[in-house]
């Protein structure tokens, strides 16, 4: 065990796998001697060199579409996105092109892809870098979608992912990379997908929450063991597989459940899952489903104001008195 | 052009006019549905440059692409049959006309969406290149994908990168309806490479002989690691954008115009003229592609309709988890 950064968890995966398979390359916006903004290709330039890192023009849709050709060729591919709202750029290659290709062709196309980067709220980006725009890719079938919520999980999910024979939307957070946590040091560690953590085990609620707001719904879970209301905190870490097996399992023993991200609520990622949770385990709930999300709103610049559009550690200990019946 | 080279060529421009032509006999006949696309008129992009490569080589094509496909080696029955969309078809009746892949032989695939194949033969070429090998790539696109964004995107940075890869522009003049003058802001789309510092040429499109040459200049230029070339290829489409296109857009003279411009017929009075072929050669070349068809029609008419319990094969590799 290494004690990583989640931005460092990336990173070393990114170069351990790129050590045993030479069909992997990185490109996107200032990965090279900038190593990404973020740091998550720090030093890889200097490995690999400029055949397998590779700096790209800021032409989003260009260069995932140069990707695409890659992964249809026998390279494996992973493409960064400096925030992943510029994937907005690249829509119709993610969305018409790799997420249906493979379909399209009768099952003779192949597309060992990776579009990873970060999103979400923290630096006061204002709107147009600072959304989460996951749910945008679980409508389209064809895609995977993933969420770590730690270095961790990042580690062991994003080694799946770079593995995997299909097109992965790899979604980071931009205020979880400076957070430490121990992460195995076995180069084939590994988390699969489709398979929830339960990241604290209680017995009166389930709070499923996603990326950032997982912290947050522990933090809030530890404030309603103070009231004695004793929280369940699921991460399903991929939201499309989404492992509703330990979703029901988790709601049918609590029998209520508030369900968190980030991303807006209307029509969120949150909506999907509260209605299979109804579909599935409506006899076991003593209380209707409870969705958090970002308020239907553009995410502002000011501080203050986006920490009120995005849901908080109150909203969610709220969120759950308010079916406790107590 | 040596005589069985020319030949080849022949053959492959004759195999897709009667390919579409029979395609549109189907449709007529409501045996075939959805759009269909008909390049009848620009065989000679496709024939006179196809034919130049090898498996290896990789090629994208447009929603008017079953010429790309068959001059790069796919089979008609098979095309045929995924244009009725049957299982027998080369995408099993998931992609039909615009969609005919064959990757495992170098075709990355049709695509019904303008200009977004340009960057998949890009990104093979760079997947050529970081692999070492001697592939070329070549994306076919219309005079309408030189006004998308990613046609300058990619071949920003094909340039950039010096990516073997051959822009091939077919300006058939029209976007659906609408004439290159009045969407293009150059006359020839050929002069948008210099933007991108590489070279860029107009050739007669109908001309097989012309294509074949500035084609082989590119491969050339591109195996040697000189980087990409944009050609376009001046060319006429004789049907309407789809089956079915009204065609309020232009006269009947301008289409009879462009007829007499037949990239086939002008090469058959070549063959003529040169001794390569006689009349009654070429006659039998005719009799002998009609029959090839016959049975691709055949094959595809009494070919099964897939089953619905497999419509969801496919969507992932291997299972979604």
């Amino acid at each position: 065990m290494s004690i990583k950064k989640y931005a460092v968890a990336i990173r070393d995966v990114i170069a351990e796998e790129m050590r045993s398979d030479s069909s992997i390359f990185v490109m996107g916006e200032d990965i090279g001697p900038q190593g990404g903004i973020f740091g998550c290709t720090r030093g890889l330039l200097d490995e690999f060199g400029e055949n397998r890192i590779i700096d790209t023009p800021i032409s989003e849709a260009g260069f995932t579409g140069v990707g695409i050709g890659a992964a249809l060729t026998g390279m494996r591919p992973i493409i960064e996105f400096m925030y992943m709202d510029f994937t907005y750029e690249a829509m119709d290659q993610i969305l018409n092109q790799a997420a249906k290709l493979r379909y399209m062709y009768g099952g003779k196309a192949t597309l060992p892809l990776v579009i990873r980067g970060q999103q979400g709220i923290g630096r006061g980006n204002a709107g147009t870098h600072s959304q989460s725009v996951e749910a945008f890719f679980t409508h389209i079938p064809g895609l995977k979608v993933v969420q770590p919520s730690g270095a961790r999980d990042a580690a062991g999910l994003l080694r799946t992912a770079i593995r995997d024979n299909n097109p992965i939307m790899f979604f980071e957070h931009k205020a979880l990379y400076a957070n430490s946590e121990e992460v195995p040091d076995d180069t084939d560690f590994s988390i699969p997908f489709g398979v929830a953590d339960v990241k604290r085990e209680g017995g009166d609620v389930t709070i499923i929450a996603t990326s950032l707001m997982v912290g947050r719904a522990l933090e809030a879970a530890d404030i309603l063991a103070k009231d004695s209301i004793q929280a369940e905190v699921v991460d399903p870490r991929t939201i499309l597989p989404l492992d509703m097996d330990t979703i029901n399992a988790s709601v049918r023993k609590t029998g209520r459940a508030v369900v968190v991200h980030e991303a807006h609520k209307t029509n969120g990622v949150g909506a999907e899952i509260a209605s299979r949770i109804m579909e599935d385990s409506f006899k076991y709930l003593d209380a209707p489903v409870t969705r958090l999300g970002a308020k239907a709103c553009t995410l502002p610049f000011n501080l203050v104001l986006e920490n009120a559009v995005v849901p908080g550690v109150d909203d969610i200990v709220a969120a759950v008195q308010n079916i406790s019946y107590r | 052009m040596d005589k069985k080279t020319i030949l080849k060529v022949y053959e492959t421009m004759l195999t897709i006019r009667k390919f579409e032509e029979c395609a549109l006999k189907l449709f007529e006949e409501n045996k075939l549905r959805g759009s269909v696309h008909l390049s009848i008129g620009q065989e000679a992009v496709p024939a006179a440059t196809g034919t130049f490569l090898r498996d290896e080589d990789y090629i994208t094509s447009t929603h008017r692409g079953h010429g790309h496909a068959i001059a790069k080696g796919a089979r008609v029955d098979l095309a045929m049959a995924e244009l009725m969309g049957k299982t027998t078809g080369y995408c099993g009746g998931r992609g039909g006309s615009m969609h005919i892949a064959e990757v495992e032989k170098g075709n990355l695939g049709a695509n019904a969406i303008v200009g977004a194949g340009i960057p998949h033969a890009t990104g093979a070429a760079l997947s050529a290149r970081i692999r070492g090998t001697d592939q070329v790539a070549v994306t076919y696109f219309g005079d309408g994908a030189s006004n998308e964004g990613i046609f300058h995107e990619t071949l920003n940075m094909a340039s950039l990168w010096n990516l073997p890869v051959v822009f091939i522009c077919e300006n058939n003049q029209f976007g659906l309806s609408t004439p290159q003058s009045k969407a293009c802001s150059v006359k020839d789309i050929a002069v948008r490479a210099g933007a991108y510092d590489m070279p860029g040429e107009v050739v007669d499109g109908n001309d097989v002989f012309a294509v074949e040459k500035a084609f082989l200049k590119a491969v050339k230029r591109a195996k040697e690691g000189k980087g990409p070339t944009l050609l376009e290829m001046k060319t006429y489409r004789w049907k309407g954008h789809w089956t079915g296109d009204p065609e309020v857009y232009r006269t009947r003279e301008e289409v009879e115009a462009w007829k007499k411009k037949c990239p086939i017929l002008r090469l058959e009075k070549h063959m003529v003229d040169k001794g390569v072929m006689s009349t009654a050669e070429i006659a039998n070349k005719h009799k002998e592609v009609d029959g090839v068809i016959r049975k691709a029609e055949e094959f595809a008419l009494t070919s099964p309709e897939p089953d619905p319990a497999t419509v969801l094969d496919n969507v992932y590799f291997g299972e979604v988890n």
